[in-house]
């Protein structure tokens, strides 16, 4: 398998500048004659299809929602990053790089995060002139806020809405196109099988979810943008639809699938209700700015909060890392949350809860002051807990949140596989093994307008490849393949339903590769993930038609392929036997508990080759070669 | 709790409806409403029957998928709410609930509760935009913006385009939605050389896609989660008039 990274050679601040006159365009008039599919409209998604077609290019955009303003990026409540510095304290294009590798523990690649922070500047500008409301100070310029991770302001956000806000200006640029005639829009219809001709990719197979018809679609090269595989964990704060199946299947047709143990736990997160719970809500990062994160001193303290007092009250982030306090990042204050609760000092139903505290925030800034920040996410608090968060803390609980893992992908943002590009969350490229809040967007939107329509050019021009039509023998038999599979889901006839298998094959995540990962949970999983699997397929319940809208049976499709890859995960947590970012592995800790990696021995990039149905896949290394910085032990105290 | 549901089940746009009981037992008061369709749905199945379907997707009130009429209302009445953020503690044991798909000519419905409403993307997609192709944009201070404006502008861009204005209309009209935006994009300073061509066909595709007349009833906004103010309507009206004057 082939792994080379195509780092352009040079400086580091010189590689994007240089490569991109490096690379091959294609004339204008030439443009029209290429086609290319985009799976996904999220901020990767859309802002890659409008600038694709601003271009010039045809392109066909696919999404499993009811519209493409739907997408899963719509949800982001706290910010996008930029290095614009307009606060003049002390940020820069090198800081935020410094701090993107560093959040991730080191194991990015540098010159990937160099060129996002580098164009993080191009992408607010972008915004702002497709109109985006970010917040404005009085004198009319923009507001920035502090994320986690970071000691400079260099957030920017709409409200406790950016990613609605940044979704909605890319979704207006790709209706514009849409509207053109240079995008044909593919809403609820969802990707089941990628097409390889000479191997190349050069199209899809896709079910259309309100008739059922699956059909095919030629291009001269695939870009997909489907988001992350969170859901593997069945409770996380992804949409309900999210899900692994486009990278999954690209990934079983010859794409190497990256890292996928980098799975982020966000610390804020509204507790677990119950059995019935079908997704949890994420309480915005950007609450850490004002909120104070504590709990009881003493164990199984049930007092209600406002009575104990201070003294007896333990802030356990501002105890344990003086410098970042309440903003340390993710895993750090993740994990300090599951070791207050594992000690009995949780609180809420269950002990699974920490307090988020907003009384001195509130003091100093009044209700009104507070308000004006954040009063859509207390009203969302209030709305699920039915507790008024002015006037008691809330209560917040780690939850799964975002994957880093996903299909490797060179520098250009192209899989192993010629013409197959993968952007946003799908793929693995630029936060390691942790992501700093904020940066998701600010990473989706770089891929998406930035750099893939660059990048892509370049292999139009490099690869002559005339395009194949849907008649191709290819075409057929991978149709015939996804057939096959579709009316198999509705032949088990079985007494357990998707939800239920799905659930299970959650509890199995969360327990065993969840915040804390050994040895023997991990073997756990090897072995039960495939007996699941193997009861999935005998005893699957699902009723109605393929030729119908059926959600019964989309879901199953995407449950029958988690159970596949939740596998992979767990084979790569017990691979990597070191902490690192979001993983930890108990057997790998410093004396005070914190991750402790090993650079000897897991500097790479872990690329799992598919062999063939319940085959073991192959891993492959990408070496990690840094040549701007030397790796460290992150401190953040 | 225990609950009674008359559920609209509807195969596919042509075939005629109906409504169809079923009960929901031990409901929880802190599953949301769609958690509660989930328990319903997963015993329908276990019974041998076709779950019902509907949308959602975030189920946290922002991707604006769900789309559900309770008891006669968009969204079931719970001021600034979706359905997806309703509570089972709203309701009461012994209560029977109706749960039906938007009802609009232009939004037709797909499946049981599912409704298509791609109209809403063409009605963008004829101006809901800021045209500013990728790359070359000046610097994103170049431009301040005032305060009160950009608060503004974000008001009125909250919108989810859920659709429940026109579920709640009696005229099925959409005039919130087209004013929400409209006025996002027109009182921002970007949005002001196309401010006119953009309100003149963001309405000519509102009306060609059969939605109805405005007459300002108030009904959507008193439906809207996100509290989408009428005002914006009003702003419409007379960015509307000033184009059309212009043509
Ligand atoms: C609650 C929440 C809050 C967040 N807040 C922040 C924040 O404040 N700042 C930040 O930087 N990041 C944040 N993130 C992370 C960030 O939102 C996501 O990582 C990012 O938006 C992903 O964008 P994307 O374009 O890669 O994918 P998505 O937006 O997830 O889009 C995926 C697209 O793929 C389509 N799709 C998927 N599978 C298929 C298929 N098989 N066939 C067809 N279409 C398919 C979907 O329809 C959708 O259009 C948050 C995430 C969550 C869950
Ligand atoms: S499911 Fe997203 S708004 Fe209700």
């Amino acid at each position: 398998m082939n792994l080379d990274a195509k780092i352009p050679s040079g400086p580091l601040e010189k590689k994007w500048d240089k490569h991109r006159l490096d690379m091959k365009l294609v004339n204008p008039a030439n443009k029209r004659k290429f086609e290319v599919i985009v799976v996904g409209t999220g901020l990767a998604g859309a802002g890659a299809a409008a600038s694709m077609a601003e271009l010039g290019y045809g392109v066909k955009a696919f999404c499993y929602q009811d519209s493409p303003r739907r997408a899963h990026s719509i949800a982001a409540q706290g910010g996008i990053n930029a290095a614009k510095n307009y606060q003049n304290d002390g940020d820069s294009v090198y800081r935020l790089f410094l701090d993107t590798l560093k959040g991730g523990d080191f194991r990015a690649r540098e010159a990937n995060v160099y060129r996002l922070a580098q164009v993080s500047v191009n992408i607010i500008d972008q915004c702002v002139a497709q109109g985006v409301p970010f917040a404005r100070e009085y004198s009319g310029m923009l507001a920035n806020r502090s994320f986690g991770g970071a000691q400079v302001s260099r957030t920017f956000y709409a409200r406790g809405q950016t990613g609605q806000q940044l979704l909605l200006g890319a979704y207006q640029a790709l209706e514009r196109q849409i509207g053109l005639g240079k995008v044909k829009m593919f809403p609820r219809t969802e990707m089941l099988d990628l097409v390889l001709v000479d191997g190349h990719a050069k199209g899809i197979v896709v079910r259309d979810l309100v008739t059922g018809e699956i059909s095919s679609h030629a291009a001269d090269a695939v870009i997909l943008a489907t988001g992350g595989y969170s859901n593997v964990f069945y409770l996380s704060t992804s949409a309900k639809g999210c899900n692994v199946t486009a990278i999954w299947r690209a990934y079983k047709r010859g794409a190497a699938m990256a890292n996928p143990c980098y799975t982020q736990i966000h610390p804020t997160c509204i507790p677990v209700s119950g059995d019935h719970q079908s997704k949890l809500t994420l309480m915005s990062e950007s609450l850490r700015n004002d909120g104070r994160v504590w709990v009881p001193k003493a164990k199984g303290d049930k007092r209600p909060a406002h009575d104990i007092p201070e003294t007896e009250r333990d802030y356990f982030l501002e105890r344990k890392y003086p410098s970042y306090g309440n903003l340390a990042p993710r895993d750090i204050s993740s994990r300090a949350a599951k070791e207050a609760c594992d000690d009995g000092r949780g609180v809420g139903p269950g002990g699974l809860g920490v307090y988020l505290d907003f009384a001195d925030s509130v003091k100093r800034l009044g209700e009104t002051g507070i308000r004006e920040k954040y009063d859509n996410l207390f009203a969302m608090y209030e709305t699920i807990t039915g507790e008024n968060a002015y006037k008691q803390p809330m209560r917040i609980y780690p939850a799964v949140h975002y994957t880093m893992g996903g299909l490797w992908v060179d520098y250009n943002l192209q899989s192993n596989i010629p013409g197959l590009f993968v952007l946003g969350e799908a793929n693995f490229s630029d936060h390691g093994a942790n992501r700093l809040g904020a940066s998701a967007l600010m990473q989706g939107l770089a891929d998406g307008y930035f750099i893939a329509p660059y990048t892509l050019g370049n292999y139009f021009a490099t690869n002559k490849i005339p395009r194949p039509t849907v008649g191709h023998p290819e075409f057929k038999r991978v149709g015939d393949e996804v057939n096959a599979r579709t009316k198999k889901f509705l032949s088990i006839k079985g007494k357990r339903s998707t939800t239920s298998f799905h659930r299970e094959l959650g509890k199995l995540m969360w327990n065993n590769c969840g915040m804390a990962r050994t040895k023997a949970s991990l073997e756990t999983n090897l072995r039960d993930i495939p007996a699941l699997r193997e009861e999935f397929w005998k005893n699957l319940n699902v009723l109605g038609e393929t030729n119908s809208l059926n959600q019964s049976l989309e879901q199953a499709g995407r449950v029958a392929d988690f159970l596949e890859f939740g596998e992979l995960l767990s084979r790569d947590a017990l691979l990597r036997e070191e902490s690192c970012g979001g993983h930890f592995r108990s057997e790998y800790q410093t004396p005070d508990g914190e991750a402790q990696r090993d650079d000897d021995h897991f500097a790479h990039v872990s690329a799992w080759e598919y062999q063939g149905e319940n085959q073991t896949p192959v891993m492959h290394k990408e070496p990690l070669v840094y040549e701007e910085i030397k790796m460290s032990q992150r401190s953040y105290k | 709790m225990n609950l009674t549901l008359k559920v609209w089940r509807q195969k596919n746009r042509s075939a005629a409806g109906e409504f169809a009981t079923y009960q929901a037992r031990d409901i929880i008061p802190d599953m949301s409403f769609l958690e509660m369709l989930d328990v319903v749905n997963e015993e329908i199945l276990a019974q041998g029957h076709e779950p019902f379907a509907f949308d959602s997707d975030c189920r946290e009130g922002i991707c604006g998928a769900c789309s559900l009429v309770i008891n006669g209302i968009p969204h079931g009445g719970n001021k600034g709410v979706t359905a997806c953020q309703l509570h089972m503690r709203h309701f009461h044991d012994g209560q029977t609930i109706t749960i039906e798909p938007w009802r609009a000519s232009a939004f037709p419905v797909d499946r049981d509760l599912i409704t298509d409403r791609t109209a809403f993307d063409r009605i963008i997609a004829s101006g809901g935009f800021i045209s500013a192709h990728t790359g070359g944009a000046p610097d994103g201070n170049a431009l301040p913006v005032s305060k009160p404006d950009a608060d503004k502008a974000m008001d009125a861009a909250a919108c989810i385009g859920c659709g429940a204005c026109v579920a709640a209309c009696k005229n099925a009209s959409a005039m919130l939605f087209v004013a929400a935006k409209v006025s996002h994009l027109g009182l921002l300073p970007q949005g002001q050389a196309e401010r006119y061509d953009r309100v003149v066909k963001m309405v000519e595709t509102m009306d060609n896609e059969g939605f109805g007349n405005c007459t300002v009833t108030g009904a959507c906004e008193a439906v809207c989660p996100k509290e989408i103010s009428l005002e914006f309507i009003g702003r419409l009206n007379r960015d509307y008039l000033v184009g059309s004057l212009k043509k």
